[in-house]
């Protein structure tokens, strides 16, 4: 239990003293948000369908999760490159430990990135269904969360350096954003589009998400809180399984 | 019984042979000191001793178990101070060491009085709460000795502990490995490049070249056995004069290109 609180308070700390980085990643969504929201907000009104933001900003909020997310999955590498891995790898507790601690670490960050993007998201004028809803929303948040510092994690596992980063932000991370359905309905898209957000994990992600907040869903918030679940608890598994055949070289 | 016990011990890298086949025992209490020159293997080998690497081939007995079946007992048994640097640079100089305590399961009692001490020990006291990264590589190369003295393993390995210190401080620290050795019958491994200190520490040695032990015995036996009167000449003579490549990894790599733009 020591260890899993000692190294999720590791990373607490690292997130709250690098400012910089907390209020850098915060240009993103808000770029989204004003870009994307006000800018097809006047044609999404004409096609019928509501207000934009108010569909964008679940959207936009699940993207800083999983953006970060997926960050403090990756910086495992850094660990591995700087030495720190080492000194926790030696240390006589379970591997398995090691890495739930430095997960929940990571998705406790990426989970309090989303609370200040939702915070973000009320000053340019979303509001949600029902603020007692918000409360479930952050449990959604922390489930993505998880799911993908674990994903991150398991992938850092056999990376070596920083290299391969950008192709997992190419390759990985984009393309589980865009075809998530954050920024469009997935009513009525071309077959072939929907199957892939079908797969998308983080598709479920934003679904519950719009669920909590706005209250529409296209799937049913059973549903995709079913298979957020199954889905985290494999990844760490997988995750936990790739950590601990891990040799540092 | 001896503490450590090495059998046949090899680890390939792909077509590399980092070590070939060495075998050797530490009997409990004694100071080993495992020299060598750069690339011949002594990192390799102390990462096999201490479960982070798998061997290729051989066995690894630490009290009589094998490691790799008992390799939770095994990593509570010892204490290592890395070659290369292993702080949290992120995290000030105390909390590496509360961390660390925490990790290493030293009790709760006491704990912030060993820290204390051991900052003070290094002259790091009034240093404690500012972040690692605004260290000096010889301030971080003392937070990872105290660190590795928090708690009190069987076996302590150290890896090139006092590169880049200065005497003094080598010196104390030297003193210190040898009391607790003396006083708590602590088993050390070291490797360093300083034959002086090989000399004045240890009662066994073994050199080792192109990951095969050339060498084995006390101080007395190995300068006999090459006729020479001191640990560095029988080093030079066993090992040769040649400079060795040592190729940079690409952590070493990553660290030069992170020194150029990180600059303080």
């Amino acid at each position: 239990m020591t260890t899993i609180y000692i190294l999720w308070l590791r990373q607490i700390k690292r997130y709250f003293r690098s400012k910089s980085r907390i209020v850098g990643s915060l240009g993103q969504p808000l770029l989204f948000l004003v870009a994307l929201g006000f800018g097809f907000g006047p044609i999404y009104q004409k096609a019928g369908e509501g207000n934009y933001l108010d569909f964008l900003a679940p959207g936009v909020i699940a993207m800083s999760v999983l953006f970060t997310a997926i960050f403090f999955g990756v910086e495992l590498i850094w660990d591995k490159q700087f030495g720190f891995l080492k000194e926790t790898l030696v240390a006589p507790v379970s591997r398995f430990n090691i890495m739930l601690g430095r997960t929940l670490g990571g998705s406790t960050v990426a989970t309090i990135q989303g609370v200040i993007v939702f915070l973000l998201t009320l000053l340019i004028g979303f509001r949600p269904n029902s603020w007692a809803m918000v409360l479930l929303a952050v449990v959604v948040m922390f489930l993505i969360a998880t799911i993908f510092t674990a994903l991150g994690t398991a992938i850092a596992t056999i990376l070596n350096d920083m290299h391969g980063f950008q192709l997992i932000m190419s390759f990985l991370v984009m393309p589980l954003f865009f075809l998530s359905g954050a920024i469009f309905p997935l009513q009525g898209i071309p077959r072939a589009l929907e199957i892939i957000a079908r797969i998308d994990p983080l598709t479920y992600g934003v679904d519950a998400l719009r669920a909590t907040l706005i209250g529409q869903s296209f799937f049913n918030f059973g549903l995709d809180l079913t298979i957020l679940l199954g889905l985290g608890v494999l990844i760490l598994a997988v995750g936990s399984l790739f950590f601990s055949r891990m040799e540092v070289k | 019984m001896p503490i450590i016990e090495v059998k046949n011990l090899t680890k390939k890298f792909k077509d590399f042979v980092a070590v070939d086949d060495i075998s050797f025992s530490i009997e409990k209490g004694e100071v080993f000191a495992f020299l060598g020159p750069n690339g011949a293997g002594k990192t390799t080998t102390i990462k096999m001793l201490t479960t982070l690497l798998k061997p290729t081939s051989g066995d690894i007995y630490f009290d009589g178990k094998n490691i790799e079946e008992y390799n939770k007992e095994t990593r509570a048994g010892i204490g290592i101070v890395f070659q290369d640097p292993s702080l949290d640079d992120e995290l000030t100089a105390y909390e590496n060491m509360y961390f660390h305590a925490v990790l290493y399961g030293v009790t709760k009692i006491g704990r912030k009085d060993k820290i204390t001490e051991l900052l003070k020990f290094v002259d790091l006291w009034d240093r404690r709460d500012d972040l690692v990264k605004t260290f000096s590589g010889g301030m971080k190369r003392r937070l990872e000795i105290a660190r590795g003295f928090l708690h009190e393993p069987k076996v302590l390995f150290l890896d090139e502990p006092t590169l880049g210190l200065d005497p003094q401080t080598r010196n104390v620290i030297w003193e210190r490995v040898k009391k607790i050795n003396k006083d708590k019958q602590m088993t050390v491994f070291l490797t360093t490049h300083y034959m002086v200190e090989a000399e004045q520490m240890a009662d066994k040695i073994a050199i080792i070249d192109h990951g095969k032990i050339i060498a084995m015995g006390t101080v007395d036996e190995l300068k006999k056995q090459t006729q020479t009167t001191s640990v560095e000449e029988a080093f030079l003579k066993l090992t040769g004069k040649q400079i060795r490549a040592d190729e940079a990894s690409s952590v070493d790599q990553m660290r030069n290109r992170r020194k150029m733009f990180t600059r303080r």
